[in-house]
């Protein structure tokens, strides 16, 4: 409980399916199948995170 | 050295519920510091002190009480209630060093949390609430079991579900249970990790049919808040299919359970499970009050059973063993990149912060 909160990343699993979809506490968004790999993506941030279209960095 | 994920300092955990702190010495191992536990006739506070005297480290939690004064059990050495020791067998003279470690304490919601790490960075506004525990119109059963298993597999346990259907099937598990999509959510600021699994239109698991009398089909909600490292909330929301809040926002047909954990680590390699079953449905009614305690109670048990056993197997294996992460564990992955923050955060330069 260090630092301020409203850094919140969310992954959901897309019903009826196995794909997991991630939003960035930026915004960008990223699907894939295996947890591990999604958090390294949320992780990398921002290497690689592309806010979708008419999307603002926060 | 067993199974262990490293520990926090510098947060508050949950030592004892408020009804276990009195009279009697009660000695309980946090974060791998002894600690020793009274309630003071002076004020009613409860008081924490390191539990080994300075002498020949005789556990104080096996002494006496003499007022608000701990007497070792041993050779009589005398504490008070701020650890500084005011009498010596055979000499007039104290030494200067002779003095335990006193922590920073705070009751709140019937439990006695204890601050680990640097007194100078307690803060109890940062101690998260369970309000459900004490407040009014909630009806609470608990119980609190030691496992013999590193806390982060209480952690991992906790945050996936899924394992209801199959260690608990029978009980609070159905098939519905492990199917239905999860969502989760990470405040990193915070350290709080959100994970949600609503459905619709599921079985009733005979454990809530017989408790609510509830039949045929429910909507079932389970939203957990694990606020790193202590506590675990769950929210529990049944109704029948088909029932609703009210557009005000209150709920008087459904029935909301709040299942509160605190996962407090003990010695590396055990933890401390206190588990706590709130309600505000048929509060008044002691028949429903035991079902639930008994069979909280075996649930809790198929847990700490099945982690005794994990424990023990990893503790047979090579160093470096593999895991499979899949969906269902998101959340428990996010706990342990939570954790492993903290104890960076909480890792001293040197032995001895107090």
């Amino acid at each position: 409980m260090s630092a301020p909160t409203g850094e919140v990343y969310r992954i959901d699993r897309l019903p009826g399916t196995d794909v997991l979809h991630g939003t960035c506490r930026c915004g960008a968004e990223h699907t894939g199948d295996d947890p591990v790999g999604m958090w390294e993506w949320m992780l990398a941030h921002p290497d690689g995170h592309r806010l979708p279209e008419g999307g603002t960095a926060r | 050295m067993p199974h262990s994920t490293a520990f926090a300092r510098n947060q508050w955990y949950v030592a004892a519920y408020s009804e276990e702190v009195g009279r009697e010495l009660l000695g309980r191992t946090v974060i791998g510091e002894p600690l020793v536990f009274y309630r003071a006739e002076e004020d009613g506070a409860a008081v924490a002190l390191h539990d080994r005297c300075v002498h020949r480290r005789f556990p104080l939690s096996a002494s006496g009480l003499d007022g608000d004064r701990i007497v070792c059990g041993y050779h009589g050495f005398t504490y008070d209630r701020t650890g500084a020791c005011v009498y010596v067998p055979g000499q007039k003279r104290v030494p200067r060093t002779a003095r335990v470690a006193s922590y920073p304490v705070v009751e709140q919601d019937s439990l006695v949390w204890v601050w680990i790490g640097d007194p100078a960075l307690a803060d109890p506004r940062t101690i998260p609430r369970a309000r459900h525990l004490d407040g009014p119109g909630w009806v609470t059963v608990r119980g609190m079991e030691p496992i013999d298993a590193d806390y982060g597999l209480l952690v991992d346990n906790l945050l996936d579900l899924s394992h209801e259907t199959y260690l608990h099937g029978g009980h609070i598990g159905t098939p519905e249970v492990a199917e239905t999509p999860i969502t989760t959510e990470v405040d990193e600021g915070a350290g709080i990790i959100r994970i949600s699994r609503h459905m619709d239109d599921t079985e009733c698991p005979s454990f809530h049919a017989r408790s609510t009398g509830i039949e045929g089909r429910i909507t079932r909600r389970q939203d957990i808040e694990y606020h790193a490292p202590c506590l675990y909330l769950l929210h529990s929301r049944i109704a029948p299919v088909g029932v609703v809040p009210e557009p005000d926002g209150s709920d008087p047909h459904g029935f909301h359970t709040e299942i509160t954990y605190a996962i407090t680590p003990s010695a590396y390699g055990k933890v401390y499970d206190f588990w706590m079953v709130s309600r505000d449905w048929a509060t008044d009614d002691g028949e429903v009050t035991e079902f639930l305690r008994g069979n909280n109670h075996t649930v809790v048990m198929q847990d700490v059973d099945a982690l005794n056993l994990l424990q023990r197997t990893l503790g047979t294996e090579r160093t470096g063993h593999q895991e499979l992460s899949i969906n269902i564990d998101t959340g428990g992955l996010a706990a342990r990149r939570i954790l492993g923050r903290l104890v960076e955060e909480g890792a001293e330069p040197a032995e001895g912060v107090r």
